[in-house]
């Protein structure tokens, strides 16, 4: 477990974001924001509320809803001196900007030979469970991490969603950055000043001997949910937070399935060709003859998102649904 | 209201004859409107609805207008903000309810919502949550007509906030070019959210589909009687074969962009709301008028309204006791 330094207070998920991308502007003069409603709304969420004030509209930017325009003039700024982050309100509308993202911001290093950079940060939410339907509530963070030349961030706490933007604007290549829209509220603590987390550096977000759940963003609170079940009937569930798909901290997640020899993979994208099926092979590769049991994924149902809240409810892993997997594959049925 | 025509093709001044029975029928179904979105927002702040929803209160004329224009088996696509949308066109207040609610009474089953009521039988393709998302279906259900020969026009309804979307100039270009018989009503309420619409939009608004040589008009969104005596004349070119046509209509929303959007000075007054609703109201100036042209009188008018409401009341009840569908319903018509 990271431990926060001395300056440490309690803040919500939002408003680490906000202090990260405040601290990260008033360090660079050439960070600059764009999106949909970014200014004097804040964005939808608030998340960036005062920005405006303090930045004004020449670098708190609110654009057209075009996000396929904006996201690709953030690739051309990015390519010629500035370091844009980009606001895609709702992860579903990254759809609206793929061919920019894919095959502009992923490639350009790449063909240019590495004379080009992009050093873009694309700013996006994910989860579902807020009755916001099948257009509202994906989590596509698997698709960028398909992409070559992209960077994947998910936080899952309020400490490591400011150290991890903090990274992502100084890094020079396109980085998404996945926030999940239930988290926003979340209370933790962090650091007042500047600090950076690497990525590609998992978190072991709760140590135990028994079994490893691998869990991503919201999810991470999901398997901690599920190890404190686990532990009333005396299972020691170990809790991996990966913090960064690309890269990926191969190396803590395959020890932590060593040690314990069982792994479930819990993400809240789509199971199928998922984020869950790439961890799941990363452990069962390297850690194959200290398992005991099938690596087993746990992903969103292979469905739109439903509106109705029995149905979406019915959609992604629970605490209760997670430990029952625990439970099967340490053999307490 | 100012409207532009173009001088190469001269809109023709075709006036329908309109009986009072029929204007009696546009005040109806703008009172139900009016009726149906009071309730969403009483569900939603007594915590009885799932989710948000974007009030169409304010903007009843431009749906009316519109699809009293329209044929039974004309095709409409809408929008985030398309209750409005969907009851002119047929929908049925209970259904509606029940599909807000997540119930499987609703036109979806329950898995689609305020965003995504679709009724092919009333010919509605669906609302749609992605801003210009219909855009492309719309255009498309033109060409479909067009080659099954059915003399069916489709509305594409959006806000202006869609003319931000690229795909949008795409399918313009290629209704034009094809002779496509779709309307691209837009809907002018100023607001994309929280920003005016000149702050995002560039020139005039018209000049955009002009530039394919589309027909394009402007209308008073909040004078039903505008609204659709300038669809009537669109729609019959248009099954007429002679293309597509865009009519921008200048309304305004009343309430916030969403039920949560109460606190709303940041990005317009208290005074600017005021004006709309007391000078531009869709239903008070259409009231006015009738009573004023002897087509219609104050006991019939609340009359009017008296059923929307009981119908309105009717139909929450119906959804509030509705089940919700089964939880095995989940992975049901994810593929046909
Ligand atoms: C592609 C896309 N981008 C952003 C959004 C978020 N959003 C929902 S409604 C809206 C404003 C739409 O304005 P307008 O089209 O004028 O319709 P109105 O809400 O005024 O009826 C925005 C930005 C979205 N749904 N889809």
């Amino acid at each position: 477990m990271s431990t926060p330094s001395t300056n440490s207070r309690e803040v919500t998920f939002g408003e680490a974001i906000r202090e990260a991308l405040v601290e990260e502007m008033r360090r660079d003069p050439n960070v600059i924001i764009m999106g949909e409603d970014v200014a004097e709304a804040g964005t939808p969420f608030k998340v960036l509320s005062g920005l405006v004030e303090e930045f004004g509209t020449e670098r708190v930017i609110d654009t057209p809803i075009s996000e396929a325009g904006f996201t690709g003039l953030a690739v051309g700024a990015a390519m010629t001196g500035m370091r844009p982050v980009v606001d895609i309100m709702f992860g579903d509308f990254l759809a609206l900007t793929m061919d920019q993202v894919a095959n502009q911001a992923a490639k350009v290093h790449y063909m240019s030979g590495g004379k080009l950079s992009v050093p873009l940060v694309i700013r996006t939410t994910m989860g579902a469970s807020r009755r916001s339907a099948a257009q509202h509530s994906q989590s596509l963070h698997a698709w960028l991490s398909h992409i070559p030349g992209l960077k994947v961030v998910l936080p899952s706490t309020p400490y490591d969603a400011k150290g991890l933007l903090k990274t992502a604007v100084r890094d020079d290549n396109p980085v998404a950055f996945f926030e999940d829209k239930m988290m926003y509220k979340l209370r933790g603590q962090a650091p007042a000043g500047d600090y950076i987390i690497p990525f590609g550096v998992a978190d072991i977000k709760r140590e135990g001997t028994d079994i490893t759940v691998v869990a991503t963003s919201s999810m991470v609170h999901v398997a901690l949910g599920a190890a404190r079940l686990l532990e009333e009937i005396g299972i020691s569930a170990e809790v991996i937070d990966p913090r960064t798909t690309v890269p990926l901290d191969t190396q803590t997640i395959i020890e932590s399935a060593r040690k314990t020899s069982r792994a479930i993979v819990v993400d809240e994208g789509y199971e199928g060709y998922g984020v869950t099926a790439e961890i799941a092979s990363v452990i069962a590769d390297g850690a194959f003859y200290y398992l005991d049991a099938p690596v087993k994924r746990m992903g969103a149902m292979h469905v739109p998102v439903p509106f109705s809240p029995p149905l979406e409810d019915s959609t992604i892993p629970t605490q209760v649904s997670v430990a029952e997997m625990a439970k099967t594959l340490c053999g307490k049925v | 209201m100012s409207q532009v025509v173009e001088k190469s093709k001269a809109s023709r001044p075709r006036k329908p004859d309109v009986s009072a029975e029929r204007w009696l029928r546009m005040y109806r179904q703008m009172a139900r409107i009016r009726e149906f979105e009071e309730k969403v927002n009483e569900l939603y702040t007594s915590a009885l609805m799932p989710g948000l929803a974007h009030l169409y209160i304010g903007q009843e004329a431009v749906a009316v207008g519109t699809c009293e224009a329209l044929r039974q088996d004309d095709y409409i696509t809408s929008t985030h903000r398309g209750h409005g949308h969907c009851l002119a066109k047929g929908a049925s207040v209970d259904r509606m309810f029940a599909e807000l609610l997540g119930k499987e009474a609703g036109y979806c089953r329950g898995k689609g919502g305020s965003m995504h009521i679709a009724d092919p039988e009333s010919g509605n393709l669906g609302a749609n949550a992605i801003v210009g998302g219909s855009a492309g279906i719309a255009t498309g259900a033109a060409l479909s007509a067009k080659r099954r020969g059915t003399g069916q026009v489709v509305a594409c309804f959006f806000g202006e906030g869609a003319l931000g979307q690229g795909v949008l100039y795409e399918v313009m270009n290629l209704a034009q070019l094809w002779k496509l018989p779709v309307i691209y009503v837009c809907e002018n309420n100023l607001y994309g959210e929280y920003t005016h619409y000149t702050e995002v939009a560039a020139g005039e608004l018209t000049a955009r589909p002009k530039a394919f040589g589309i027909q394009t008009d402007t209308v008073d969104g909040q004078r039903v009687q505008s609204v659709y005596e300038k669809m009537t004349g669109l729609v019959e070119r248009a099954r007429d074969g002679e293309g597509p046509a865009f009519l921008l209509c200048n309304t305004y929303r009343y309430r916030g962009h969403h039920v949560g959007d109460i606190d709303r000075s940041y990005y317009r007054t208290k005074e600017e709301e005021q004006e709309w609703m007391a000078r531009r109201d869709p239903l008070r100036l259409l009231a006015d008028w009738l009573i004023d042209q002897g087509r219609g009188d104050q006991e019939t008018l609340a009359q009017i309204h008296t059923e929307a409401k009981a119908e309105i009341e009717a139909g929450a009840d119906f959804a509030l006791n509705a089940p919700y569908p089964q939880v095995s319903e989940v992975d049901r018509h994810v593929y046909a």
